[in-house]
């Protein structure tokens, strides 16, 4: 730290320090420290102001410019990823699932070089019996049903008639034979056709190979190196791999980065994501404004979201909640437990016709009159 | 001494109590808090001013009958009446309960779910909860847990399972009695096996629940005894709660609560003669079960199970719960939204002239709305003025208000004696003026600059008038949209709105931290023909800017011709330095006051977060002086147009020969390519992409040629579409337009896409039934090769609608989505504040952030949110 600058240290914050260092010739130092220590004064917050409001006006207003288009396209005709308006109320609606999870997994230095990406990213596609299966044959005389697999298919996919015969085997209750490309499942006991076409399906579904949940993959390169793409999403599972760069790869699950990584992570998570829908869309939104929301839906520990069951039920005030949704089940429970109003926050006041605790509403102050 | 009636009484009383607060004029009462509760019984009786035991309303003269439901000790609606509980007429008085005694206990219908758990779970005889002494700790502590998670419903709901699970036999583990099982028989019926238990019975069980146990159930039994769920007596709601209409034939059409009491005081008291005259049990278990009926609808109209009540024309009763419910309902309609006196609402219209932080108001208006005004000594011969002007010559005055507070009208009668009375304390209801202070709306109020204050201009006609330049905010145009006008009536609304609301304070955006307000349209192009192109003698020069309103012409250099870069230099401050970008990223370049380089347009004094320019100015030059150069740089703007003219004739968009028939071979050639393409397709010689099918290759790649051929004709357009055409020029400040327009109108309108394909919706295989089936050229799926200028054929008409229609749709889908993530945001949020420390905290104190946005800055405060430090550099 320059001598000149010493005193202003801390006044001001890092970035604007960062800034006069990096533009303020030597001899100017000084002088520009003082002007921006005096700028940055005059630019805060007034004491009382409802940066809240504020920050649901701003964010708002540009909502209504936003577009309702929901797909984007990336590549691949299952991959699409949600965007605009309908993005924006899922983030803040705090979803537990999402419309599009989508993961971006970035790659240790060999791996990232490009070599063999696809193959990679082939391991993490999830892979059921149904993906590679030619064909069904149920046989009802015997009660079993005799799946002939796709060579050509699991030879790309390196899976080998064993491993088929063992997940199915693992995850169905019948019993698994497997023989040249073909395995047969025969159901344990005497069971009716139904259980026979259920077994069907469910031997569809088995997975064989990859990770659960991930749906889909592209690889795509971006300034140099190589990543994956996929449509679905499990953070923990990725991250157990071995190839993965565990500091860059995420996904656009906030719930699942809630429970990976923990609260705060999912605050940036939701700053992001927020900020990326608002640049997509092409639109001006101060980033303080999602800060703000961001920390709202995240204060109480865990992902609230913007709803009545979320951050709106944690207010303390009856009416408050009241004049969301749902007014009768709030006065109701209210009477119930005996709940008292002390009319701290805003609508209540309005509809007492006083004066709201914010802004003005703060300083006790009349005019005297005589 | 003489006895006196009730009515008297009540009179007397409030004389007096209206000397004692007259006395204590400024003594203002404020609710500390509220608190919510079951009414007992004996409260019920307690706040009832009168019983009510007959269902008639009037008797023979029309006055209200004692007893009745419009008993006139609940309050009066009539005019001329006064309050036998209160002595205050119509309009002071606020109502006063009433209560019926209920024949026979009924159920209260929102607790139905309580007293069902409640009964489920507690003993029949004694009333404790079922599950043994030892174990209760442990089932408090498990639902404590259940409500800290989900909330007190869930443990309400979570008692029967926790209950269940730990009480062992069907025995009570207190007493010992044998239990039975009781199942709810919706609505309102409790069954014991094949027994009924009646409201009677059940209320008995509740009262044996000890308050403890009441705990477990998350019942407060000091605001809520369980017993009190079940209705002994009923509160009949005061008759201002549910006043009648008198229509124009004199009939009187009675509220619809009016009509259920009705029904509930019939049943009631048919109930009670039948029970007195000891009817069969039949008889009475009906008439029971319809007073049940009655008291369930009473309160709430929509249970699922049972049929509504309804008028007479069939429809539905409007009962208690959906006063309250809904957008319409009494909370978010009347309590949260509420109505204003002092407004004006009528049509807007621009008018360049007013000064940007003017609003002009219709003479007709100004007349109607007035401000307060105390007569002191200084203002007295003022104010008379007003008063002489009487209410219909403006500048006049429409009443007088003595201090004791009545008021008085002032007509040309009343004038003179008016006149004689005034005299300081008084108060001069006075009409609008130029220079008030008025508050102006817009609504959806999305933002807060959707509120700005202004000072008033009365101006004759009768549409409110804004300056252009304000548009953005309130994102207003003159299409026929509607304004609305607040006058504020205290000082303290009146300074508030000055100092908060005014368009000055309004300038920097809160949302981006860029200039909100800005020149638009004409205000830009013109400014840009200015700087641009235009030359002029020196008289011709200062001809204009005095139509702009400016006069000090030492800025003008003294030579023969003037460039329009030292016109617009003109307006400038002299110690103005500012350095931009051009919408063409060419700079702008102002030194000392003078404009250097560059030419003015959007990006230096546009509005919604462009104006750069102005943004400066506002840094350097502060906000008031700052909307004073925008007006006269808007005005210059138009008064150069109106000097030299401008207007987009078809011939800008007209080509030469040539360049058109480059045009019509670009778009030939796409569509042999395209047609090339499909034959490949056919014949099955189409070569996939990676990962695609032929068909989605297919159509990419038509969609690729399709587009370059558009891009193609766009740029030979460019080419032909020189700097000077006045189009070029209104689009090239960025006042209106792009390019692409031009291209659609010359050239040639493109692909229509639905959801980011070509069309391929409409019959099966085919987009009309003037094409084949499977026909894949452009003209058959919604390529418009026409342009605007030519005209479209039939079928490039109708694709053309189709996605019109879409983006319709879409704008329509939208608005109603975004306005709901815009309420719960703002309700969510609406008490967050930055406290004193800085930090932001909610209502309970919580803090949310410890530096509001991390540096405490607030937006509108700063540059594009953050501080501008290589500004400040440049500037020492």
């Amino acid at each position: 730290m320059k001598e000149e600058i010493k005193e202003y240290e801390e006044k001001l914050n890092a970035y604007l320090i960062k800034e006069l260092l990096e533009n303020a010739p030597q001899s100017k130092l000084k002088k520009a420290a003082k002007k921006t220590v005096e700028e940055y004064e005059s630019a805060k917050v007034d004491p009382g102001e409802a940066v809240g409001l504020i920050c649901a006006e701003s964010i708002g207003e540009q909502g209504t410019q936003m577009t309702l288009d929901t797909f984007h396209f990336a590549g691949v005709a299952e991959m699409n990823v949600t965007m605009g308006l309908p993005r924006l109320i899922e983030i803040l609606d705090g979803r537990k699932e999402i419309t599009t999870p989508m993961m971006e997994i970035f790659l240790k230095h060999p791996y990232s070089t490009g070599k063999n990406v696809k193959e990679l990213a082939m391991e993490l596609k999830q892979t059921t019996i149904g993906d590679i299966a030619k064909e069904y044959s149920l046989n009802i005389a015997d009660m079993k049903i005799q799946i002939i697999l796709n060579e050509q298919k699991m030879k790309n996919l390196k899976i080998t008639i064993s491993q088929v015969g063992k997940a199915a085997e693992k995850l169905t209750k019948a019993k698994i034979t497997t023989e040249n490309n073909m395995i047969e499942a025969k159901l344990k006991d005497n069971q009716d056709l139904s259980a026979l076409y259920a077994l069907k399906e469910n031997i569809h579904d088995v997975p064989v190979k990859g990770i659960k949940g991930i749906r889909q993959v592209l690889t795509v390169e971006r300034n140099g190196e190589f990543l994956i793409i996929t449509a679905g999403s499990n953070l923990k599972k990725v991250l157990e791999l071995e190839f993965v760069d565990t500091e860059r790869t995420t996904t656009n699950d906030i719930y699942e980065i809630s429970k990976t990584f923990g609260i705060e992570a999912a605050r940036q998570a939701i700053i992001n994501e927020v900020m990326r829908v608002v640049e997509a869309q092409g639109l001006n939104i101060d980033i303080r404004h999602i800060l703000l929301v961001a920390d709202t839906m995240t204060v109480s520990g865990e992902v609230k979201g913007i709803t009545r069951y979320g951050v709106v039920s944690e207010k303390s005030s009856v009416l408050a909640r009241a004049s969301f949704e749902t007014p009768l089940k709030h006065l109701i429970n209210a009477t119930l437990v005996g709940e008292i109003d002390s009319l701290n926050s805003v609508v209540e006041n309005v509809m007492l016709n006083q004066l709201i605790p914010v802004g003005t509403g703060l300083p006790k102050l009349k005019v005297k009159n005589d | 001494m003489e006895q006196k009636t009730p009515e008297q009484k009540a009179i007397e009383e409030k004389q007096s109590r209206e000397k004692f607060e007259a006395s204590t004029r400024y003594v203002h009462k404020k609710v500390g808090s509220i608190v919510f509760g079951i009414l007992s019984p004996k409260m019920i009786k307690k706040m009832a001013r009168s019983k009510i035991v007959t269902p008639e309303l009037y008797d023979k003269e029309g006055y209200p009958v004692d007893g009745g439901l419009m008993d006139v000790r609940l309050g009066v609606i009539d005019p001329g009446l006064r309050c036998k509980t209160c002595g205050s007429k119509l309009k002071e008085c606020i109502g006063h309960f009433g209560y019926i005694e209920l024949a026979r206990p009924v159920m209260h219908i929102s607790f139905i779910k309580v007293i069902h758990t409640m009964l489920q779970c507690t003993c029949k005889d004694c009333g404790r909860v079922l599950i043994p002494e030892d174990k209760i700790k442990k089932a408090k502590s498990q639902l404590d847990k259940i409500e800290i998670e989900e909330g007190v419903e869930a443990r309400r709901d979570g008692v029967k399972d926790v209950v269940a699970a730990m009480r062992t036999v069907n025995k009570c583990p207190h007493c010992g009695s044998k239990q039975e099982k009781v199942t709810l028989e919706k609505p309102t019926t409790f069954m014991s096996g094949e027994r009924r238990i009646t409201p009677i019975e059940a209320r008995s069980r509740l009262e044996k629940i000890p308050d403890d146990d009441c705990w477990l159930f998350g019942l407060n039994p000091a605001a809520a005894r369980p017993e009190w769920m079940i209705l002994t007596v009923l509160p009949i709601p005061p008759v201002t709660v549910r006043p009648s209409i008198t229509l124009e034939t004199g009939e009187r059409s009675e509220d619809d609560l009016t009509h259920k009491l009705g029904d509930i005081v019939r049943i009631n008291q048919r109930l009670f003669e039948n029970i007195n005259a000891g009817a069969p049990e039949i008889i009475i278990e009906d008439l029971w079960d319809l007073l049940q009926y009655h008291v369930t609808t009473f309160f709430d109209n929509e249970v699922a199970q049972l049929p509504p009540a309804r008028h007479r024309s069939g429809q539905p009763l409007k009962t208690i719960s959906e006063r309250i419910k809904s957008k319409e309902g009494r909370i978010r309609h009347n309590l949260a939204g509420k109505r204003t006196n002092f407004c004006a609402r009528t049509v807007i219209s621009p008018d360049t002239m007013l000064a940007i932080d003017e609003v002009g108001v219709p003479i007709i208006v100004a007349i109607k709305l007035t401000i307060p005004e105390t007569i002191n000594e200084w203002n007295r011969e003022y104010l008379k003025k007003f008063v002489q002007n009487g209410p219909t010559k403006y500048p006049g005055a429409n009443y007088l208000i003595r201090p004791d507070g009545k008021k008085k009208k002032i007509t040309e009668e009343t004038k003179e004696a008016i006149l004689e009375e005034m005299q300081p304390g008084y108060i001069v209801e006075r009409h609008l003026i130029d220079g008030d202070i008025a508050v102006f709306n817009r609504q959806p109020s999305l933002h807060r600059m959707s509120m700005m204050c202004h000072k008033v201009k009365a101006l004759p006609g009768r549409t409110l008038r804004l300056n252009p330049a304000v548009c953005a905010p309130y994102n207003a145009d003159f299409d026929g949209d509607e304004m609305n006008l607040h006058i504020p009536q205290t000082e303290e609304a009146r300074a508030e709105a000055e100092l908060l609301l005014e368009v000055q304070t309004q300038l920097i955006s809160p949302g981006y931290g860029g200039s909100a307000i800005g020149c638009i349209h004409d205000g830009i192009s013109g400014n840009y023909v200015l700087t641009k192109f235009l030359e002029m003698e020196r008289n011709h020069a200062v001809e204009l800017l005095c139509s702009t309103g400016i006069f000090d012409f030492t800025k003008v250099p003294n030579k023969k011709t003037i460039t329009g870069k030292e016109v617009f230099s003109a307006l400038l401050p002299e110690d103005f330095t500012f350095h931009g970008k051009s919408k063409n990223g060419d700079e702008v370049i102002v030194e000392n006051g003078k404009l250097i380089k560059g030419n003015i347009d959007q990006k230096s004094i546009g509005g919604e977060g462009a104006g750069a320019m102005i943004r400066a100015l506002q840094k350097q030059y502060g906000s008031q002086k700052t909307i004073e150069l925008l007006h006269s740089i808007f005005k210059l703007g138009i008064e150069t147009l109106l000097y030299t003219g401008i207007s987009a004739p078809i011939s800008d968009i007209d080509l030469p020969k040539p360049a058109e028939e480059k045009m019509h071979l670009l778009l030939s050639k796409a569509e042999e390519e395209v047609n090339t393409l499909i034959q490949q397709y056919e014949q099955g010689n189409l070569e996939a992409f990676p990962g695609r099918t032929v068909e989605e290759t297919l159509e990419l790649r038509i969609l690729e040629i399709l587009n370059k051929a558009r891009n193609s004709c766009g740029s030979t357009i460019k080419e032909h579409f020189k700097e000077g055409l006045n189009s070029t020029s209104i689009i090239s400040s960025g006042a209106r337009g792009n390019i692409l327009n031009i291209v659609q109108m010359a050239a040639c309108v493109g692909q229509q896409a639905l959801r980011g394909k070509r069309i391929d919706k409409g019959y099966h295989g085919r987009t009309l039934s003037c094409f084949k089936r499977g026909d894949l050229r452009p003209e058959a799926r919604g390529f418009v090769r026409s342009n605007f200028k030519i005209g479209l054929s039939p079928t490039e008409f109708f694709f053309h609608s189709i996605t019109g229609r879409d983006s319709l749709m879409d704008t329509a889908l939208r608005t109603p989505k975004s306005g709901y993530l815009y309420r719960r945001l703002a309700n969510a949020m609406q008490d967050l504040r930055v406290e004193y420390d800085g930090t932001v905290r909610d209502a309970n104190g919580r803090v949310i952030q410890f530096m509001y946005g991390e540096d405490c800055i607030d937006v509108s405060k700063s540059e594009q949110g953050t501080i501008d430090v290589k500004r400040i550099i440049k500037q020492l």
